[in-house]
């Protein structure tokens, strides 16, 4: 019986270097560079039609990280999972660090220096998480998660980096946190009506939990639903973001003739707001492409996360792809003024090294997973 | 192995659940994005716009008010002036105090400068110093690093090349008020001056032009990235008036050191050749402040420099009335042409004794002979005779009194009275009062307007419209060339009898205006002279035929003359009045004479009567362009 499961294609009996990277699916590679590509239009037009400050260095950073991408995809998947708690626990510890010290001789209180290097914990927190929730669930069998204390320690395992973040602070990141877990803990089968009853606690709290959010995040909140309460205020970046979009019509305004861009209306616009340049100069054409290209990206995950043969590789790629949806998602929705604005950034297009760093490390897994979309676990319980 | 095909089948169920949500949610986005970029981007684009395209007006020139030949009467001079901009300084202040310290501003400008910047906006620009000279604009642009925000700028200034002697009809302009400035955004730009009074008041709109606009891209400090576009605007249309220099000029200087007014008229056109009241004033110095002392010494100065006589002095019009009243008369049907009066020197009413001007007397007069000599008696009979009522309506008739569209605005109307306006008053009219009446006394109050458009409608029979302007830009405003005057509907004899008579003031020996007949062979000017008392003299100044010469001056009588020429064709009439000048004939008639005769020797550059102007009165009146 067990001669017929463990039948393996050829060419996929063998693990050596070369057949490794036949195996890395180099569309999605394709499209991580892409996605590159247009972030570089888009920064060497948000510097006025300069490589200088943002374009340049941040090609630099990418073809940095799509190095340390291919290298993670050809490291064995099963390592990756014997490392994802002790990646979490010094995720955890950087969580700490930052909540303690972060603050320190640092402006932000979300990032730390690490040898020069700006480091975001919460942005590699949110992969950690994935990966060891995706080691906690690996061997459990459909019956071990329908029982309430095995759910426990995953449930812990959310809540605590997400109250970290919360406490940094950042909303947007911990809501993304607690988002990619219950997506893991939904896709290891966790019964439906716990979903239910955490998402009634929630509800039930949520007056409360806004009653202890910090102001400028309930000022967040306010201005999304007035956005015109305050326009040169809070409510400033939403409505010129709008102006950005709306006025770059279905083919744009041409590259580098942007007004809103050019003439600094847009605020951050070289970070979260980057997409107001791909959408007023290259309009809705140019931001269907740009759309079209991360949703593809996402749907590559979720295809490595059904093809892939063991649970560990089910749920990271899941988590990962979640990941890459919320970053889209929320990131867009804000430019657009649909839901409050959050300091999170578009993925490979926004400027900045920490998240771009943490993005492609979560890819590089994902393609680990994907070139061992194949390999044999230990037993599992059943 | 059916648990793990049972984990998976979870997970494969789930996941696609997932992936389904987070497609809807992209789908949803892009819904959204086609919303706003492809269905809303018409109001976007807009709003895009607003942000980045800052649109600046710049104040259009002031149009020229030129002379019947062209003859600037009103220009533009440029001069440079230095402004700032508050948004680019830091210490807005610190600037103005260095700016102080480089040019010595007055405690006036230091008054206005701090209340512009107080008051206007950070983007507007505020006016520093005006009217610099080259070697002001030299130093100021060498310490630019110094004064950040302020620069210099080209900027025009009103000039008046006739200065005092046309100050009163050309007018001046100001800077807007707060209240204008509000009203109108246009007015609130730099440089922009408003029309007070004269011509420039009156045809302010057409003046002032459109202001242009230059279209620059600002970002979103307000800096100015580049220059889009300009339009320098329309700048304001040139009015053409009807004055002539040369009269003018002649007007203001044969007045000149007396209190008095002389307006010329074309009778056939209607048009105002001059209109001068002395003394003057500079114009000039409304449009760049008057020195307070000027002020002062305007305000103080018994003969009002800033009153226009001609179109605003109210005087008891004397014996320059007399052809009023005898139209009246001889109109009514009081008196004919052959009517006679005793003139014994005096008319005795009552217990009260009206002296003529002649203490001997005139004895028998005719109307011909009583314009002629100016006999008191034989109008105080008339005036008696006809009633104050036709004589006011007469007035009225001959626009002596009521309101004239010369096109200046102010211009008084002048007032006769009547027995409705008595009754009104709750005056007890008695028959005294008309008695004087009948010699321009009294209640009777004319401007020298008033009495130029009289001479004008006795000497053409027509309702003569005196009018300031000839063309606005290039549209011509019609005159009497363009339509004959409608007829004043008197009867053609009596207008002869009163033309005859004041023909004769001039052109007998015997009449009181024999000394200043025209020198010009083959014309001959009709007249009247008019001395009128401002002061009551008792009546043993009256019997003792009082020397008014050695009164104050201000107690002298106003001195008047109003004449028309030629007498075989009427062309010009005029008014002039020399306040207390004494005698009508003496101080009024030569200036006068002299205006007649430079008018009658300058025709060849005036078009000439159409030969149908006396009749078809039923043309429609019409404004020509060309």
């Amino acid at each position: 019986m067990s001669g017929l499961i463990d039948y393996r294609p050829y060419y996929a009996r063998s693990f050596g270097l070369l057949r490794k990277l036949l195996r890395i699916n180099w569309l999605f590679v394709l499209a991580c560079c892409t996605l590159a590509g247009i972030g570089y239009a888009a920064l060497y037009s948000a510097a006025g039609g300069h490589g200088e400050p943002y374009a340049t260095p941040q090609l630099i950073r990418f073809s940095a990280s799509l190095i340390m991408m291919i290298a993670i995809a050809l490291v064995d998947i099963r390592l990756i999972a014997k490392l994802a708690w002790p990646a979490y626990a010094l995720g955890l510890v950087l969580l700490v660090v930052v909540w303690r010290f972060g603050h320190v001789g640092l402006g932000a209180k979300r990032w730390i220096d690490v040898g020069g290097l700006h480091v975001q914990p919460s942005e590699l927190m949110k992969l950690f998480l994935a990966l060891a929730l995706a080691a906690w669930f690996q061997r459990a069998s459909y019956e071990r998660v329908g029982q309430v204390p095995f759910l426990i320690p995953p449930i812990l395992a959310i809540l605590v980096p997400a109250a970290l973040i919360l406490k940094e602070p950042n909303l947007g990141t911990a809501v993304i946190t607690m988002s990619i877990g219950g997506t893991i803990l939904l896709g290891a089968g966790v019964r439906w009506w716990k979903f239910v009853i955490v998402i009634v606690v929630v509800a039930i709290a949520a007056p409360f939990i806004y009653h202890h959010l910090h102001g400028y995040q309930k000022q967040r909140i306010l201005t999304f639903l007035h956005p015109g309460r305050d326009p040169l205020g809070a409510g400033y970046n939403i409505i010129q973001s709008k102006i950005a979009l709306g006025s770059g019509g279905f083919w744009g305004q041409g590259f580098l003739h942007g007004t809103q861009n050019q003439l600094n209306f847009l605020p951050e616009k070289q970070t979260d707001f980057v997409f107001t340049i791909i959408a007023e100069e290259f309009g809705f054409a140019g931001s269907l492409v740009l759309i079209g290209v991360l949703f593809s990206m996402i749907a590559m995950g979720f295809y490595t996360a059904l093809r892939c043969q063991h649970m560990f590789g089910r749920l990271a790629a899941l988590g990962i792809a979640t990941n890459l949806f919320l970053y889209c998602f929320v990131n867009l929705a804000m430019v657009m003024g649909l839901i409050p604005v959050g300091g999170v950034p578009l993925p490979l297009v926004s400027y900045g090294g920490s998240a771009l760093t943490a993005v492609m490390l979560g890819f590089g897994v994902l393609m680990s997973i994907h070139v061992h979309r194949d390999v044999e676990f230990a037993a599992s319980e059943e | 192995m059916r648990r793990e095909t049972k984990r998976r089948s979870v997970f494969t169920r789930r996941a696609l659940l997932v992936g389904a949500a987070q497609t809807a949610a992209f789908g949803a986005m892009g819904v959204n994005l086609y919303r706003l970029q492809v269905r809303e981007h018409g109001r976007f684009a807009t709003l895009a716009k607003q942000n980045s395209i800052n649109d600046r007006l710049i104040a259009p020139e002031r149009g020229l008010i030129t002379d019947r030949y062209g003859v600037i009467l009103a220009g533009n001079r440029q001069h440079w002036r230095a402004l700032f901009m508050m948004a680019q300084a830091h210490d807005p202040q610190a600037v103005i105090d260095r700016f102080a310290a480089l040019m010595a501003l007055s405690p006036e400008e230091q008054a206005r400068i701090a209340r512009d910047l107080a008051g206007k906006p950070r983007y507007v620009p505020i006016l520093l110093k005006d009217d610099l000279d080259w070697s002001d604009m030299a130093r100021i642009e060498v310490r630019a690093v110094d004064l950040p925000g302020v620069f210099v700028d080209v900027g025009a200034s009103r000039t008046y090349p006739l200065g005092p002697q046309a100050a009163h009809v050309i007018g001046f302009v100001g800077r807007p008020t707060q209240a204008q400035a509000q009203r109108d955004p246009m007015l609130a730009l730099p440089g922009m001056r408003v029309g007070r009074t004269g011509i420039e008041g009156a045809h302010d709109r057409a003046l002032r032009g459109t202001p242009g606009i230059v279209q620059t891209e600002v970002n979103v400090h307000g800096s100015v990235v580049r220059e889009l576009d300009r339009d320098n605007g329309k700048p304001g249309a040139v009015v053409q008036t009807a004055l002539d220099t040369g009269l003018q000029t002649l007007a203001a200087t044969r007045l000149a050191g007396q209190a008095g007014a002389a307006i010329v008229i074309d009778a056939v056109a209607g048009e105002v050749l001059a209109m001068a009241s002395t003394p003057g004033f500079d114009p000039g110095l409304f449009d760049t402040g008057v020195p307070a002392a000027t002020w002062a010494h305007w305000m103080h100065d018994p003969m009002r420099p800033l009153t226009n006589r001609a179109a605003n002095g109210l005087y008891a019009p004397g014996s320059t009335f007399k052809p009023c009243v005898a139209i009246a008369a001889l109109h009514s049907g009081a008196i004919t042409a052959h009517t006679t009066f005793n003139c014994p020197g005096y008319l005795k009413l009552g217990n009260h004794t009206f002296y003529c001007w002649q203490h001997s007397g005139h004895g028998t007069i005719n109307v011909v002979s009583a314009l002629q000599q100016s006999c008191d008696v034989f109008f105080y009979h008339t005036a008696l005779a006809v009633g104050i009522d036709q004589i006011a309506a007469m007035g009225r008739r001959l626009g002596l009194v009521g309101s004239l569209d010369i096109g200046m605005p102010g211009a008084s109307t002048g007032f006769l009275p009547t027995h409705q306006w008595a009754k009104r008053r709750k005056l007890v009219w008695t028959k005294g009062n008309t008695v004087i009446q009948g010699i321009g006394q009294g209640f009777t109050q004319v401007t020298p307007l008033g009495l130029a458009t009289m001479v004008a409608r006795i000497a053409t029979g027509r309702a003569v419209q005196p009018r300031l302007t000839r063309a606005i830009g290039t549209v011509h405003q019609a005159d009497g060339l363009d339509y004959g005057w409608p007829s004043l509907g008197l009867q053609d004899r009596h207008l002869e009898t009163v033309r005859a008579g004041m023909t004769e003031v001039v052109n007998t020996p015997s009449g009181t205006g024999y000394a200043s007949r025209l020198m010009l062979p083959g014309v001959q000017m009709a007249g009247k002279t008019g001395t009128a008392q401002v002061h009551d003299l008792s009546q043993a100044q009256e019997k003792a035929n009082y020397d008014d010469a050695s009164l104050p001056w201000k107690y002298r009588p106003n001195a008047f003359f109003i004449a028309f020429a030629p007498v075989a064709a009427p062309r010009y009439a005029i008014s002039v009045v020399v306040e207390h000048g004494n005698e009508g004939a003496a101080a009024s008639a030569p200036i006068a004479r002299d205006l007649m005769t430079l008018a009658l020797t300058s025709t060849a550059q005036r078009p000439a009567a159409k030969p149908g102007f006396v009749a078809a009165p039923q043309t429609v009146a019409m404004v020509t362009a060309s």
